[in-house]
């Protein structure tokens, strides 16, 4: 069998993010990471293999050339190899040129079972790649899975809501994308690190993989960002210490802006 | 004026806030078309007619219920090709913006997510959106298809505008794409009788600072009193102190409530992502240092131990 785990290179969460002059993330200003949110996806694909699957763990990653370290971050973790699509034209591709480059690449790599990712990156926050990866590929989507078993033939996850949780299964090859809640992602050993530095990296370009350059990046996006504006700071409120009045302060505070 | 299609979500058969704000928002742009999945009631088309819809379309099919995703978003698409309309809208949320995803991929459209505005522009409308864990407003427009939107909850003040919508029942040959993913049990929470956390006006949320379980109890004491819903910070919920589905922060819930109380939180970039939106903040936490108290309009560097409780009983004399 073959796993296909879906990993993003993204700004470091706790820096200070900005925008570059055509107004998408500045990449190039902050350090990387490979997305908490996908690091989840490496463990429960690792654990699959732990627990008897008979796989092959493949890594696939769509950005610029320091997005590599993402997938050595990955590969330090456990796994096969992984596979870089790596294109100028790429910059500035929306998700609807993201989901087209991962679904092309997916069967660039061939012969997939599962393919597995985060729930969302911790940068663009959409949530949206999964289901249009899974809508390309026209496999069933398996999403937001806080628990999943798979066998030879079969995925079936728990997907938890508001309202309750449901119990989902479909038969492979399906797309599944996983929550925090499936459990802690591993610290790669020494070992491992030393390891996932001799793993195989495949570099594609938009022609390995059988896209043409005017479906991706800035002129292919089907939306714009006009302009975009720090947020004024707030104005500094008020802090007190409690000196044994301040529950009656937030009371009084509460009720000047009306709450009470 | 052109429809605007609105996908609507109901709970126990009542229709969510949430769906009320995007027909609210919808108005700005065209004319509000309701989709609702699932049969309609009467009750259901007066809640939309009252919020302005003027046409409301029925998808009732057990594949909705059967299987994940796929069949709502065909349904979606259905109507959006019948009805060529200025926007698609939909709440954001797991299922939302799933839906709006695959609805995107079908109608080779933009998408943009977690919008927290929507004006009328030039053609397409113009969306803002709050972006690096909040501190960014950006606006966009979508410049090729139909606009598939989801809204942030809480984005805006519902408004009313009374109408009479007709009522149509749209049937949808789904793919066998759509039986793929098949949902082979649900079980249903048990009710805590407090509003729904995306919804609800005021938050009183606790993080690592409570404790200990038991300690929540202190923040469920002040939600009461207030009306209010509760939550957690991740660090809470990972401990197992509060239930997962009431975490706010980047890998929970987005709320923007009018009033977000925060006890023991120190205000970690990855919690603000989810809360920042707050019209009014309140903190309580030990540590004068934590990052809550930047972006607090009231704090109290205290013991929420004594101040919670505390809080409570000056609320219940109030």
């Amino acid at each position: 069998m073959k796993i296909v785990v879906l990993v993003k290179y993204v700004p470091e969460p706790t820096a200070t993010w900005t925008y570059a002059d055509d107004l998408t993330i500045d990449r190039a200003g902050v350090e990387g990471r490979l997305s908490e949110l996908d690091e989840y996806a490496v463990e429960q694909a690792l654990q699959l293999t732990e627990k008897g699957l008979d796989a092959e763990i493949v890594y696939l990653t769509m950005g610029p050339a320091k997005a590599v370290d993402g997938l050595r971050k990955a590969l330090s973790m456990g796994g096969t190899s992984g596979v870089h699509v790596l294109d100028d034209a790429l910059h500035a591709s929306d998700a609807m040129a993201t989901s087209l480059v991962l679904a092309k690449a997916i069967e660039a790599v061939g012969d997939v079972d599962l393919v597995m990712s985060g729930m969302a990156s911790t940068d663009a926050e959409m949530s949206v790649v999964p289901s249009m990866v899974a809508a390309r590929l026209g496999w069933p989507q398996v999403t937001f899975a806080a628990a999943l078993e798979v066998d030879g033939s079969t995925v079936r996850i728990r997907r938890d809501s508001d309202t309750g949780s449901q119990n989902v299964e479909a038969s492979l090859p399906a797309v599944v994308s996983v929550t925090d809640q499936t459990g802690e992602a591993r610290y790669p050993s020494f070992k491992g690190i030393m390891a996932g530095k001799k793993k195989p990296v495949t570099t594609m370009t938009l022609a390995d993989i059988g896209v043409d350059a005017s479906a991706v990046g800035a002129g292919a996006a089907k939306s714009v960002t006009a302009s975009a504006n720090v947020r004024p700071p707030k104005e500094a409120g008020t802090v007190i210490t409690d000196e044994g009045d301040g529950a009656a302060k937030i009371a009084d505070f509460l009720a000047s802006a009306k709450f009470i | 004026m052109a429809p605007v299609l609105v996908l609507i979500e109901r709970v126990d058969g009542a229709v969510r806030k949430p769906s009320l704000e995007l027909l609210t928002l919808a108005r700005r742009i065209g004319e509000p078309a309701a989709l609702v999945l699932g049969a309609v009631d009467d009750a259901t088309v007066a809640t939309l007619g009252e919020h302005g819809a003027t046409t409301v379309y029925s998808v009732d099919a057990p594949e909705l219920t059967d299987y994940l995703i796929v069949p709502a978003a065909e349904a979606v698409t259905h109507v959006a090709k019948m009805l060529d309309p200025a926007a698609v809208l939909v709440t954001s949320g797991p299922d939302g913006k799933e839906i709006a995803g695959r609805v995107a991929v079908a109608l080779d459209s933009g998408i943009i997510t977690d919008a927290v505005d929507i004006q009328p522009g030039d053609g397409s409308p113009v969306v803002t959106q709050s972006v690096f864990s909040g501190t960014w407003l950006a606006d966009s427009t979508i410049t090729s298809g139909t606009p598939v939107i989801t809204v942030r909850t809480n984005s805006v003040a519902v408004e009313t505008s009374p109408s009479t919508p007709s009522v149509e029942s749209v049937d949808v040959a789904f793919s066998d794409l759509a039986r793929a993913a098949k949902v082979t049990g649900t079980t249903a929470k048990q009710s805590s009788g407090r509003p729904d956390l995306t919804d609800a006006a005021i938050v009183v949320a606790g993080g690592r600072g409570m404790g200990s379980e038991d300690a929540f109890a202190l923040v469920e004491g002040v939600a009461d009193a207030l009306g209010a819903a509760v939550a957690a910070s991740r660090a809470a919920t990972d401990m197992g102190w509060y239930g997962h589905e009431f975490q706010v922060g980047q890998t929970g819930k987005t709320v923007s409530p009018s009033l977000y109380i925060a006890a023991g939180i120190s205000g970690a970039i990855q919690h603000r992502a989810g809360m920042q939106g707050s019209k009014t903040i309140v903190a309580v936490n030990k540590d004068p240092k934590a990052p809550i108290f930047e972006i607090a309009d009231f704090g109290v560097v205290g013991d929420l131990h004594t101040v919670l409780p505390a809080l409570t009983e000056e609320l219940g004399k109030r």
